[in-house]
């Protein structure tokens, strides 16, 4: 979806800020969140990983920036958990409350009319082994589909409608685009697709680079010959 | 005292909350710390790229297919369903991002630092790769190439830096000390 997450060529986040010697976890809540995660599959409210990247794409914009990455995670893991109706978001208030504790921006958006998601994946990764013939071979020119997305999608804004050439091919994969919305696997022939970076960011980009993505054959058309 | 985040009250809510319902154990975050603080970090990632340093039979097969070289390491950790190694040469330096999300190669790096997370990287070294580049205090000649890998479905990238001058005069231990995190995302060398 056309979200705050979709971040590559923004402008105005100004420097990378590093820290020496980081640890795996800053705080402990970090290490809580992401066993958080584990947890929603066991309960089977997490039934895909399309299905979170969704639930953090749709968290609060402004908490997205702002709460860190465990902090984006814990808003899609309440977005999935009071969406399955295991909790409410009024529990989980009380509780912060009763710990003598600020509620603060809340991340998680739940939706009213979720998903609902009524298969377990067909296998423990994401590969699927496809029967049809891939539709482009490396060397060939593509150029990617331009069109808005309001669910999920792995095609990244800054490479809509743009041209490239496929320089690999990964075989048949679930299609997340589906997967996300409990709309079936749908297996898909990925490539990895290279686009020069003038392509990308106009007379403006740094010489000779090129930034390559692993895109869904969906996404892609033959480019016009020129 | 600092006052706690209201993002950690709200996880620390969470956790009572189903650890009452019994959707998880008291000592899963335990768990979690004690894996990627002891089992699963860079140091996996560069005993690939050592072996591929020194054995060059090695490297050719991690380049031809890193999925199936690395299978006898038996890594643990997750998020690597499909490896791909990118070598850097004087002519070409490679270096990944996850623009979308953060998607990261954990069972060979860890969990990925948090500039790798936040939105000035993510946003930037698509962009402007060369000027990230040496805001991490990578200079390249102006004749080598850059690819960016932005890593947008389930394919993991791992960097393999170019081999230390004296690598066949150096112990394995000694290697193993100079192979940075950062250089095998690309950000370093």
């Amino acid at each position: 979806m056309d979200g705050i997450h979709d971040l590559g060529g923004k402008r105005g986040f100004g420097q990378i800020v590093r820290e020496p010697n980081e640890p795996a976890f800053h705080e402990r809540w970090e290490a809580v969140v992401f066993a958080l995660s584990g947890a929603l599959g066991a309960a089977g409210v997490m039934r895909n990983v399309d299905q979170f990247r969704h639930a953090v794409e749709r968290i609060d914009p402004v908490a997205y920036l702002d709460h860190g990455y465990y902090g984006r995670w814990l808003g899609g893991i309440e977005n999935l958990l009071v969406e399955a109706g295991l909790v409410t978001q009024r529990e989980i208030d009380d509780r912060v409350q009763r710990s003598g504790g600020a509620l603060g921006r809340v991340a998680a958006r739940p939706s009213d009319t979720p998903d609902r998601i009524d298969y377990a994946p067909e296998g423990l990764e994401a590969q699927r082994p496809l029967a049809a013939t891939p539709k482009f071979a490396v060397g060939d020119a593509v150029v990617t589909r331009n069109v808005p997305s309001t669910g999920h999608s792995r095609l990244p804004a800054y490479a809509r409608g743009k041209p490239g050439e496929v320089i690999a091919w990964h075989g048949g994969w679930v299609f997340p685009d589906a997967n996300a919305h409990g709309h079936g696997e749908r297996p898909a022939h990925l490539y990895t697709i290279r686009f020069p970076g003038q392509v990308l960011w106009g007379t403006g980009a740094e010489p000779d680079t090129a930034v390559c993505l692993d895109l869904f054959e969906p996404y892609l058309e033959k480019a016009a010959p020129p | 005292m600092s006052e706690a985040k209201p993002q950690a009250l709200r996880a620390e809510a969470l956790e009572s909350i189903l650890i009452e319902r019994g959707l998880l154990t008291a000592d899963a975050v335990d768990d979690v710390i004690a894996l990627f603080n002891e089992r699963v970090g860079p140091m996996n990632g560069a005993q690939v790229v050592v072996k591929a340093w020194r054995d060059p039979d090695f490297k050719a097969r991690l380049l031809a297919d890193g999925t199936e070289a690395i299978k006898p390491f038996n890594f643990t950790g997750g998020q690597v369903d499909k490896l791909v190694v990118v070598e850097n040469t004087p002519e070409v330096h490679n270096v990944v991002v996850c623009t979308l999300c953060s998607c990261y190669p954990w069972a060979l790096l860890g969990l990925p630092p948090r500039w790798y997370k936040d939105p000035a990287y993510r946003s930037r070294v698509v962009r402007e790769p060369r000027a990230v580049l040496a805001e991490f205090g990578v200079e390249l000649p102006e004749r080598t190439k850059v690819r960016v890998w932005d890593s947008s479905a389930e394919v993991r990238y791992l960097v393999l830096p170019q081999a230390p001058e004296d690598v066949a005069a150096v112990s394995e231990q000694a290697l193993l000390a100079r192979v940075s995190r950062d250089a095998m995302i690309g950000v370093g060398l």
